[in-house]
């Protein structure tokens, strides 16, 4: 309860707001617009800062929530409250077709798209026949609750600030659980989201349309606010106005949005009324200025006033600690049908004309360390990519348990029970070692997105955060659990990298140079973890380039050079090959 | 029909010079230039002024940047400063931009010929590009694009913002270049139109020449693809920044020149103007010269028959145009992995 006493208290300063004696009417306008704004970043906090989604069409959306009420209240008489849900409705299922086939779209190319049919949807808002073209629909009803009308901006406060603060909670919910966690890893790349299973186009697809339903949200209130709808507030402009709210507040923070609302709309409001003043009648000067100060921003503060504001008044988020009494039940196994755990036959990988793994074969027996070693360049990080999915094969085939696995996408591959760790460590840097370790129980959490907003998945969530915490204690890293997982030196996270893929309960362990950036009783440590893994019945597959830590640890060692396997065999006899010293020291030495 | 391929044409071919500017400024700097609308307008209306004997704004907005431009010139090399870099960038920001202004005024009621007019929007234009870069790019240079696209679109608000004070909310026309015109069967050139073609024939060539074959053109696309690799190399990435930025606004600014004979140009036309060569430069992957180029001329032929047979829905047909070509470039491209922060 403590962490909701800040969201409650200014729950009762917004509610006591308009009752203050005096309030000039026209600044509860202002808080109105705020509100509305708010809403629409709420939404693009979620898919820009948190998911590292832009787009610059939010306000298409609201456009398809105001116009659905508009048309459904004044052309056929349906209650404002039926046209809720409608509203929502249409506004998310525009964001379902939509976001299906932008969503996919890499990198820039995703905001070039939303500038497209955001413009595109303006136009088609303002020649369409039944939507009024340019003039719009006018004279909808206002909201009305009995007999009570909603028709004075005072009244109608409540129900705009209400659906802001109704909004923040839920998103805030939504970020602090299992898809919460998915959605904030997708921002880092799909990699290692994929590595534990997460599915990120579902994942992207699902913030667009959380975005879109906030944004047709705002359009519907907004619609019975003004009780009128045009296309301008829809267009191309508004939705890039949106997006600057959203930098300005902090992007990568609920309340940022509504901050960043707070500042512009007032913003907005001094510009409009003194500017004229300084520079003449002419209008639009406010752009001017906006744009201008968009640029100056991103320059001087890009993470916006938020966490600014938040490190003066040194908030400190107050972390409880997961209950580790609490068991997670273990991961699905196939019935173990064969002793050998991986079975890697002539696998080949071309990159165009260079061949970076070339016909290699080996296996992974139960209860056993594997070292996979080589020079730089030997195909080693590629074996695993292949194994994990990331890579698609050009020949050969790997067998899991006896069972073909045939290019199965990283997912499938977690599932069967291979967890890795990366040779670039991929954590979310501003998440903190407990959440980032929880991304490797995705699998063993059923909860979805709709069951997080309610905290309907805390007992699920719970026991995922205890599987964490007793990982994160396993490896060593427990006075850590709460630090950011950015803070840790390099070392440090590849260890949090083991206990991330130690939350998969998995079978196989690949580790990719785990013993980077370790100091020397660090290493020790990690050595005796790793032995103590095996003798608890898993089998690791380890790629290093410290020889006295291999040689000390592994059971078998396998050698490539160039793509190619040169020798395998026990650590004594790689010692002592007369092609393994070959490659790594040039000559026969 | 056939007019209405030859209409499409001449304004795909004014998609095609924006699109190639475009791709131009991307794969060097790395920022998607949605400005580049507002050099079109720039350019039209400044010339579109100067040859109805009014002051163009844009000079002065030029003054104004380039004292920005120096101030920030001089804060980035407050640690080192001496004489001669103190007198280079007093020479570019401060000397330049208040000569043109003067030249502006002094010519301004002069009614000047065409070509003096075109020569002074020319050069108007591209400081205002050139400064554009210094301000508001060359600190961001480091960061993603992402980053550079809201900035970017910062820009084209601003840009706008000033277009609307400068040039006011009419619409203007310009003289046209040649006055010649001739009939070929069925199909009328007039001067202008075929000064179109040339132009953005010439350009097209000339890009693709410049990146393809000469050292410089290959150091301008090794600053896109590794900002710290190409300057551990020798190459001075902010300058490569500053000539795409000038080389984008000079194309952008012919651009306008060229089509305010034909159509009226409002402050904010250049927008949409701008949007179209974006599909096209996508099309072409933001990479592509030659299929940048056919992109646009594809898209203009669809906006002229859409203008023709749906003409209310002409911009809604021209910008959903873009979702399945973004379609099609995400399956192709591989799954790479983005690094971001």
């Amino acid at each position: 309860m403590r962490e909701r006493l800040p969201i409650i208290l200014f729950a009762l300063v917004m509610a006591a707001i308009p009752f203050i004696p005096g309030m000039p009417p026209f600044w509860i306008v202002l808080l109105d617009n705020i509100g509305l704004s708010a809403l629409v970043a709420m939404g693009l906090v979620l898919l820009t800062g948190v998911g590292g989604l832009t787009s610059f069409g939010q306000a298409a959306f609201c456009g398809f929530g105001a116009y659905t009420t508009a048309v459904l209240t004044t052309a056929y008489g349906l209650s404002p409250w039926l046209t809720l849900p409608l509203s929502l409705l249409v506004s998310g299922g525009a964001a379902v077709l939509l976001g299906l086939v932008t969503v996919r779209l890499s990198g820039h190319y995703l905001p070039l798209g939303t500038i497209a049919w955001g413009l595109g949807l303006f136009y088609l808002f303002s020649k369409l026949e039944f939507l009024g073209r340019n003039d719009g629909i006018s004279a909808i009803p206002p909201l009305s609750i009995g007999s009570f009308k909603m028709i004075d901006p005072g009244s109608i406060y409540f129900a705009i600030w209400a659906a802001v603060l109704l909004s923040a909670l839920l998103t805030m919910n939504l970020l602090d659980s299992r898809t919460g966690r998915a959605i904030r890893a997708l921002r880092r790349g799909h990699i290692a989201a994929e590595a534990f299973g997460v599915q990120t186009p579902r994942a992207k697809l699902l913030v667009f349309i959380y975005a879109a339903v906030l944004a047709g949200l705002s359009g519907w209130l907004y619609a019975h606010f003004q009780r009128a709808a045009n296309p301008t507030p829809f267009g191309a402009q508004a939705g890039i106005e949106y997006l600057f709210v959203a930098v300005v507040g902090g992007a990568g923070y609920v309340w940022g949005g509504v901050l960043g609302a707070a500042i512009v709309v007032i913003l907005k409001e001094i510009l409009q009324s003194y500017l004229p003043y300084i520079f003449g009648g002419q209008a639009q000067l406010e752009t001017i200025v906006f744009g201008i100060l968009l640029v100056g921003l991103l320059q001087l503060a890009p993470t916006g006033v938020w966490p600014w504001l938040t490190a003066r008044l040194r908030l400190k988020p107050a972390r409880r600690r997961p209950d580790t009494t609490l068991a997670l039940a273990a991961r699905p196994r196939a019935a173990a049908t064969s002793a050998v755990l991986l079975q890697i036959d002539h696998a080949r990988k071309q990159f165009g004309g260079v061949i970076a793994v070339n016909n290699v074969s080996f296996d992974v027996q139960a209860r056993e360390i594997v070292a996979l070693i080589g020079p730089n360049g030997a195909g080693k990080s590629t074996t695993f990519n292949l194994i994990t999915g990331v890579l698609t094969k050009s020949g050969g085939t790997i067998s899991v348990l006896g069972r073909k696995i045939d290019n199965a996408p990283p997912q499938q591959v977690t599932k069967l029970g291979i967890a890795r760790t990366f040779q670039h460590v991929k954590l979310v840097p501003d998440m903190t070692v407990l959440e980032n370790v929880a991304i490797g129980a995705h699998l063993r959490g059923h909860s979805g997105a709709l069951a997080s907003m309610f905290r309907l998945d805390r007992a699920d969530e719970a026991r995922l955060l205890a599987e964490a915490a007793r990982q994160i204690e396993r490896v060593g890293l427990g006075d850590q659990i709460d630090a950011l997982a950015g803070s840790l030196s390099l070392g440090q996270q590849r260890i949090v990298e083991i206990a991330r893929a130690l939350c998969v309960d998995p079978m196989l362990l690949l580790l990719d140079e785990p013993a980077a950036g370790l100091r020397h009783m660090e290493k020790q440590r990690l050595a005796t973890l790793l032995r103590g893994l095996r003798d608890g019945g898993m089998s690791v597959l380890l790629v290093e380039h410290d020889m006295g830590f291999v040689m000390d640890l592994a059971d078998r060692i396998v050698v490539l050079d160039f793509g190619t396997k040169i020798a395998e065999g026990t650590p004594e006899a790689i010692k002592t090959n007369p092609d393994v010293i070959k490659a790594y020291l040039g000559a026969v030495a | 029909m056939l007019f209405l391929v030859q209409d499409g044409i001449t304004n795909g071919a004014i998609y095609a010079l924006l699109g190639l500017a475009l791709v131009l400024v991307f794969a060097v700097t790395r920022v998607i230039l949605i400005p580049q609308g507002e050099f079109v307008t720039y350019g039209a209306l400044t010339y579109a002024s100067l040859s109805s004997g009014q002051m163009p704004g844009t000079a002065r907005l030029a003054v104004a940047m380039g004292i920005v431009a120096f101030g920030l010139d001089l804060f980035a090399a407050r640690k080192s400063l001496h004489l001669k870099l103190v007198g280079r960038a007093f020479a570019v920001n401060i000397v330049l931009p208040t000569a043109i202004l003067a030249l502006t005024a002094w010519l301004a009621g002069r009614h000047p010929p065409i070509a003096v007019c075109i020569a002074l929007s020319l050069l108007i234009v591209a400081s205002i590009g050139l400064f554009l870069y210094r301000i508001a790019f060359q600190p961001l240079a480091h960061t993603s694009v992402l980053v550079l696209l809201i900035a970017s679109v910062g820009c084209h608000l601003a840009l706008q913002g000033f277009g609307l004070v400068f040039f006011g909310a009419e619409g203007q026309r310009g003289p046209t270049i040649a006055d010649t015109a001739f009939t070929l069967g069925p199909l009328r050139f007039t001067g202008q139109s075929i000064a179109v073609y040339g132009i953005t024939v010439a350009f097209i060539i000339g890009l693709w020449l410049f990146f393809g074959l000469t050292l410089y053109g290959k150091a301008l696309r090794a600053t896109a693809v590794n900002r710290l690799g190409a300057r551990l190399v020798g190459i001075r990435t902010t300058l490569s920044g500053q000539i795409a930025f000038l080389l984008a606004s000079v194309i952008g600014a012919i651009s306008g020149i060229l089509i305010v004979p034909i159509t009226t140009l409002y402050y904010d036309t250049g927008f949409l103007i701008g949007l179209k060569g974006f599909i096209a430069a996508i099309i072409g992957g933001l990479v592509s010269y030659p299929l940048t180029a056919v992109a646009a001329l594809v898209v203009g032929t669809v906006e002229a028959f859409s203008s023709f047979y749906a003409s209310n829905f002409k911009e809604v047909i021209v910008f959903t145009l873009i979702l399945p070509v973004l379609v099609l470039r995400s399956l192709a491209a591989p799954a790479v992995e983005e690094e971001k922060d």
